[in-house]
């Protein structure tokens, strides 16, 4: 992987608390033994009206024409609550987003983000409320990202987010995780020989 | 210096700290078929083994029928999944009980079943209710692909350090008052997300006086609360639970086992950083009105009034719920006519949930107009009910007597609601468009769930056993 340094684009509000992985990615989309291809189907019980023709529903922020081509997403507490399918951030990077913007996040979605180069970022409800008050207005009003900074700004909005050393730099390196630890191999081994029998 | 038990588990488990993050070996890995073909692929790509197919352990049960043991029964996208699970564990020499296995069965129940679940064991799996295990006083908790292929080519995984959190259940277990009502009401009190970040540890009177199957109920919807895990410390019934298992510590390793766990206790001095406290008294049995299980109620209480929620938030998203669920703030619960009744998932599955069911159904017939299944965890289960003849009681009563799977909980197969369909369901999740889309559930114990499909709607469990 390439890793992350700034992202910039357009940003789309999905207002809303505790957004759960079964609406980013209902399950009967996780029958694929593949990561790629889940982006057609990215909330899709929101985004299409029922039936199979895949209708887009117009009253669905992400079907708005202003919001096409977003490349980060606003939205609020809990996102990505409930299971561990790690399809929720491959749909959500496979459709373009990039960055997640959110009040916060469920322990497993933000460490699948982490491990899938989709930055998760947390703000407060105020400075949330202020990006989704630009971006409805004029949907032009791209997000701009500076992870080496920890920074988001948006015209004359700017704000500092925390994110942990160890995340941000798998982030901005790109890192694979298994091959670092598998360097760790002598005490790994050290460990597996003081182990009770038992196990 | 004192330490709560997951500061003692994590410790016995660390290799290495880099920067702020932890290397923990992983005793036991867990498998199934959804959530593995990318990390399998993700080592082949980089031409990588399975370090220890020997602690890893697989079984099939997201994508299988509960009406046929055909592979290809819900389709060949199902079947290409299954497929795939059964090759990579052949080509890397993990052991997986396939459908039509003896130990078949919903991957958390299993795992206690085979006595693969030991106390102070870390325990992962690709799955979210992982957290079931740490009913036994292991460290279990669910991860994601990436996290699976790391597990299975390393046998460690890095973590942060979670906070804790001590919820403590006061009080005798009162007559009629189960092991789901004292989670969700648990999950009502500190909300959806109370826990992110924390591990759970469960405690008091009334936990300790669960079974073990009872306290793999409250484990399990841990996640349900945000929390990375919940834990029970053990005690005697954890021992004599495990004892005799077919993956159980024998001969002399059970003694030497058995003093370790002993010492699996958080000190009384340690330090949590939230302390949350229940009497047992107080909890009626629950039933969600909403769209995520905090959004719960004693079965006398009534719909909430969404104005009456100060935080914005949270008003907007009971206003929500109430939309999709359809229904009004102030109704009564008892009033809710429900269509479908599903007894089954890693929640509620086992043999004293399916008991506890049939007690409740051999007390009528399943009201006109209400599907009810009943799936039992395990082959395991299903058999050891059909010893007791309670799969005669459910057929009876008008049940449809399933085989074990993860079934109606998430709808993986063909066992999905329509839009409108109304479920009083013992799974975890009560998630808009679960079951299927525009489906409303209901999250309830096995007593309830057996109730509400006896009188069409719920009904206090509590009366019913009276009466």
């Amino acid at each position: 992987m390439t890793g992350i340094n700034t992202i910039s684009g357009t940003a789309a509000p999905l207002d809303q608390a505790n957004i759960d992985t079964d609406q980013i990615i209902p399950k009967q989309f996780l029958t694929g033994v593949t990561r790629s291809g889940y982006g057609i189907n990215l909330f899709h019980d929101w985004r299409y009206l029922p039936g199979p023709e895949k209708k887009p529903d117009p009253d669905f922020p992400l079907n708005d024409a202003k919001f096409k081509g977003a490349s980060i997403l606003l939205t609020r507490e809990n996102f990505g609550c409930g299971s561990s399918r790690e399809h929720a951030p491959w749909a959500l990077a496979d459709y373009g987003f990039r960055a997640i913007i959110a009040t916060s996040f469920a322990d497993i979605f933000y460490g699948n983000s982490i491990n899938n180069q989709l930055l998760p970022i947390c703000l407060n409800n105020a400075q949330i409320d202020q990006l989704i008050a630009k971006v409805n207005a004029n949907a032009n009003s791209d997000i701009y990202i500076d992870l080496p900074t920890q920074q988001v700004t948006c015209e004359e909005l700017s704000f500092n987010f925390d994110i942990a050393p160890h995340h941000k730099n798998n982030l901005l390196k790109g890192l694979d995780a298994i091959g670092q630890t598998l360097e760790l191999d002598n005490k790994i081994s050290a460990y597996e020989n003081n182990r009770p029998q038992w196990l | 210096m004192p330490a709560t038990l997951y500061e003692k588990i994590v410790d016995a488990h660390l290799i290495d700290q880099v920067g702020e993050d932890i290397l923990l070996y992983i005793d036991r890995h867990l498998i199934h078929e959804v959530t593995t073909p990318q990390a399998f692929a993700g080592l082949a790509e980089k031409n990588r083994k399975v370090r220890r197919p020997d602690l890893t352990f697989g079984t099939m049960d997201h994508s299988i029928s509960t009406k046929s043991l055909a592979l290809d029964a819900c389709g060949p996208q199902n079947e290409l999944q299954l497929n795939t699970l059964a090759t990579n564990c052949a080509q890397h020499g993990i052991k997986l009980y396939p459908v039509g296995h003896k130990n078949q069965g919903i991957v958390h129940v299993i795992g206690p079943q085979l006595g693969l679940i030991h106390p102070g064991m870390t325990v992962v799996c690709g799955d979210s209710h992982t957290a079931t295990h740490g009913a036994f006083g292991a460290l279990a908790f669910g991860i994601g692909t990436s996290q699976v292929e790391h597990v299975l080519a390393s046998q460690t995984l890095k973590q942060s350090r979670a906070k804790s959190m001590k919820v403590e259940v006061k009080g005798d277990l009162p007559l009629g008052l189960t092991a789901k009502d004292i989670i969700l009401a648990i999950i009502g009190k500190i909300g959806h997300a109370g826990a992110t970040g924390h591990v759970i540890e469960y405690c008091g009177e009334a936990i300790s006086q669960l079974s073990m199957e009872q306290r793999m109920t409250i484990c399990n919807m841990s996640i349900e609360a945000g929390a990375k895990a919940g834990l029970i410390a053990p005690d005697q019934k954890t021992i004599d639970y495990i004892k005799g298992k077919e993956f159980a510590p024998k001969n002399e390793y059970w003694e030497q086992a058995v003093a370790y766990w002993n010492t699996l206790f958080s000190d009384d001095d340690a330090q949590f950083d939230t302390v949350v406290t229940l009497h047992a008294k107080d909890i009626e049995p629950q039933v969600t009105w909403g769209t995520n299980p905090g959004q719960v109620v004693g079965i006398n209480q009534t719909v909430p009034e969404p104005n009456d929620y100060a935080d914005n938030v949270v008003r907007d998203s009971a206003n929500k719920a109430l939309k999709y669920m359809d229904l009004k703030p102030g109704q009564a619960l008892s009033d809710v006519a429900i269509s479908h009744v599903f007894i089954g998932s890693c929640t509620n599955s086992r043999i004293e949930d399916l008991r506890a069911a049939a007690k409740i159904a051999e007390l009528g017939k399943v009201a006109e107009g209400v599907t009810a299944i009943v799936v039992p965890g395990s082959v395991a289960v299903k058999k050891q009910a059909e010893q007791e003849a309670l799969d005669q009681i459910f057929i009876q009563a008008g049940f449809e007597w399933r085989l074990p799977g993860c079934s109606m909980c998430l709808g993986m197969n063909d066992d999905v609601l329509q839009p409108g369909d109304r479920c009083a369901s013992t799974s975890n999740r009560n998630f808009e468009g679960r079951q299927g889309r525009g489906a409303r559930t209901h999250l309830v114990s096995p007593e309830m769930a057996a109730a509400a499909a006896i009188h069409g709607k719920f009904a206090d469990v509590r009366q019913l056993a009276k009466s």
